[in-house]
């Protein structure tokens, strides 16, 4: 019978299947930890002495309530707040107490958890990755089945190297057209958003597949399938081709010789069959797509950067969001003043992601009364910045250059949006607070962003790119 | 765990649709590396000022909000973060059901990890429930019933699995551990290994 993607990948990892009375278990290849959803499922284990069943197929860093200020490491600088020091050094002994080889401040290959397993290249097409932390979906884009669970499973993960689950149902989301010059996968997948709703994919596993879903490259890739769970989805995937096999190609963690050849004749099977069913199928078409901006404090409220802001229809819901991002229904966001841009994120902080914001700052300047962030997402996209003088462009433009981490995506280290400040940010939450306590969030791609940061107000990056 | 077989409480009304669990616990509290004393932060910017005094429009500010163990909530309860920090804190301060039209994949299945239940009712008992803040409901875990309105009652979706060990106080990962035989002998014949 043809298969999915999905059902092929969870059809390999039934430790037992699911019956009417019991869940699956699921067996579980990479295990990805880092500080904030670990420490309780640790303390379990203490409590119940139990080991880590497979250090070896977990990958450990820290990401998001370290620092991102320069220096050559988080030793020479403060880690804001007692608890986040705690947290830390908790990591560092849950990790060494239990025989986890933790990436830690002084590793060359620590970054966003979500960035270094695929630059590594732990993340791989047919693997089942986990991790406390939502955007696990983002490993997706290597067709692997990756999502996000709580700390008691966490703990499951730990002891067994296993999850109880219940099958999820399909939704295929067919993409016609090719993406215009300006438009990126960031503006595709806040358009399927829009589009679908934050609860279009409650339940389901996502498959985005068409002609722009081929053309990408796998940073954009990445950007789509990490943003799924801001439609409620379980997880996103896109089936593994040459371009993911060129990608993992010769990355450390990768299979190397005849197991590569072997590997890759396992992946290149890893497509949804002619005539797979799936529960339910969207269409989208990005022919016309234009740069996307949220205009609320959910990533489905999201407008074409010339469009104007739609009227609530008396929905309190609406006019809350509008309340809070003090907003009027109406008018487009494009004569909004910004305060703060920040580049970074699991969604965009890759190096093309980079390369995108860096083509509009080259030869400008951050507008006063501006401050933009830019954050790699890995110590290793750092050093390739710099190796082609990234760097060099956004100092030279006024915005700051940082270590990396998760920073301003989720304001625990530090980096935060003050009070009532607005923000255009490549990360993927513009909820209440999410980048600070009153914080305004609009999200963007990186070239809008970067746009926006040189006009001073949210701005199409379309002029930018005639004029470069 | 402890089992759990009947809810019976008041309620409390949160009628905005898509609250998230960084509206339900700020990031900014998650370096904590315990479980215990998050209600104190539970919906902490919504349910505070900026000074800190509490918001007396918020919900579960009105005094008959208090004791509530059950929340009904704006359809899309739950959405964003996987933090299990919103379960912990929606229990530590009281709150043991939620109850919308739809609760986010990641929430609902931390919820019943930790004896938190999520209820998803017909828009029309929702509504309902929307326009009677205060109103005394039962919740009948082992029949899968919500009691509301003296006498009504609907019947919602519970996995079968996630009942028995509501129920039974069952510890999922103490299941887990028991199918260990089974676990090594899918390690040892796949024809693959990671």
């Amino acid at each position: 019978m043809p298969s999915t993607l999905f059902e092929k990948v969870w059809h390999d990892h039934l430790v037992t299947p699911e019956t009417p009375d019991t869940p699956a278990i699921l067996y579980i290849d990479l295990h990805l930890i880092h500080e904030v959803t670990t420490p309780q499922a640790f303390a379990l284990l203490r409590e119940q002495q139990l080991p880590v069943r497979r250090p070896d197929l977990t990958l450990a860093t820290m990401d998001h309530s370290t620092p991102t200020l320069p220096g050559a490491s988080f030793k020479d600088v403060a880690i804001v707040g007692a608890s986040a020091v705690k947290q830390i050094s908790q990591m560092q002994k849950n990790c060494a107490d239990f025989g986890i080889a933790l990436l830690d401040h002084d590793s060359d290959d620590r970054g966003i958890v979500h960035v270094i397993g695929p630059e590594l290249g732990a993340t791989q097409p047919g693997k089942t990755i986990v991790c406390g932390d939502s955007h696990t979906s983002t490993h997706g884009a290597f067709g692997a089945l990756a999502f996000g669970i709580g700390t008691t499973e966490v703990g499951h993960v730990l002891a067994t190297q296993c999850l109880l689950q219940r099958q999820p149902k399909t939704l295929a989301v067919d993409i016609s057209g090719r993406l215009g010059a300006g438009v990126s996968a960031k503006d595709l997948i806040l358009a399927i958003i829009g589009q679908i709703g934050v609860n279009g994919g409650t339940r389901h596993v996502l498959e985005y597949r068409g002609a722009a879903i081929e053309a990408m490259g796998m940073d954009a890739r990445m950007t789509v399938c990490n943003m799924s769970i801001e439609a409620g989805a379980r997880a996103g995937m896109i089936a593994p081709d040459d371009t993911t096999v060129n990608y993992l190609a010769g990355r450390p963690q990768a299979p190397r010789g005849r197991d590569w050849d072997s590997a890759v004749t396992r992946w290149r099977r890893l497509v949804s069959d002619d005539g797979a069913r799936f529960d339910a199928m969207v269409s989208v078409d990005v022919a016309r797509l234009g740069p996307m901006v949220t205009f609320g404090t959910n990533p489905g409220m999201v407008i074409g950067i010339n469009e104007a802001i739609p009227d609530s229809r008396g929905d309190p819901s609406f006019r809350k969001a509008l309340d809070y991002m003090q907003l009027v229904p109406g008018k487009p966001l494009t004569d909004t003043e910004v305060d703060v841009v920040f580049v970074g994120s699991c969604t965009n902080s890759r190096l093309s992601d980079l390369q995108d914001a860096a083509a509009i700052l080259k030869g400008r300047r951050v507008a006063d009364g501006v401050t933009m962030l830019v954050v790699p997402g890995s110590q290793q996209i750092k050093e390739q910045a710099e190796a082609i003088g990234l760097d060099k462009i956004f100092r030279a433009a006024g915005a700051q250059w940082r270590e990396s981490g998760c920073s301003m995506c989720i304001g625990m280290n530090g980096d935060t949006v003050p009070n009532g400040k607005l923000s255009v940010s490549t990360s993927n939450r513009n909820f209440e607070g999410r980048q600070g306590a009153g914080a305004r969030t609009i999200l963007a791609s990186p070239i809008t962003a970067a746009a926006s940061a040189v006009s001073g107000r949210v701005a199409d990056p379309r002029p930018f790119l005639r004029e470069a | 765990m402890q089992p759990i077989t009947r809810i019976r409480s008041t309620t409390v009304v949160l009628p905005t649709r898509d609250i998230d669990t960084d509206q339900i616990i700020p990031a900014r509290f998650l370096t904590a590396t315990s479980r215990e004393g998050f209600g104190v932060q539970l919906f902490h910017d919504l349910r505070f000022n900026k000074d800190g005094s509490p918001n007396p429009g918020f919900a579960l500010n009105q005094p008959a909000a208090a004791g509530c163990a059950v929340l009904v909530a704006g359809n899309n309860f739950g959405c964003g973060s996987s933090r299990e920090h919103a379960i912990w804190a929606l229990l530590d301060y009281g709150i043991r059901a939620v109850v919308s039209t739809e609760i986010a994949d990641i929430f609902r299945n931390n919820g019943l990890k930790n004896g938190l239940i999520s209820i998803v009712v017909d828009t029309q008992t929702h509504q309902w429930l929307l326009d009677n803040p205060g109103t005394e409901v039962e919740i009948d875990i082992a029949r899968t019933t919500l009691r509301f309105a003296g006498d009504k009652t609907v019947a919602f979706q519970l996995d079968d699995f996630a009942r028995y060990c509501l129920v039974g106080g069952i510890d999922q990962l103490g299941f887990l551990r028991q199918r260990m035989p089974d676990i090594e002998n899918f390690e040892q014949n796949r024809s693959w290994t990671p």
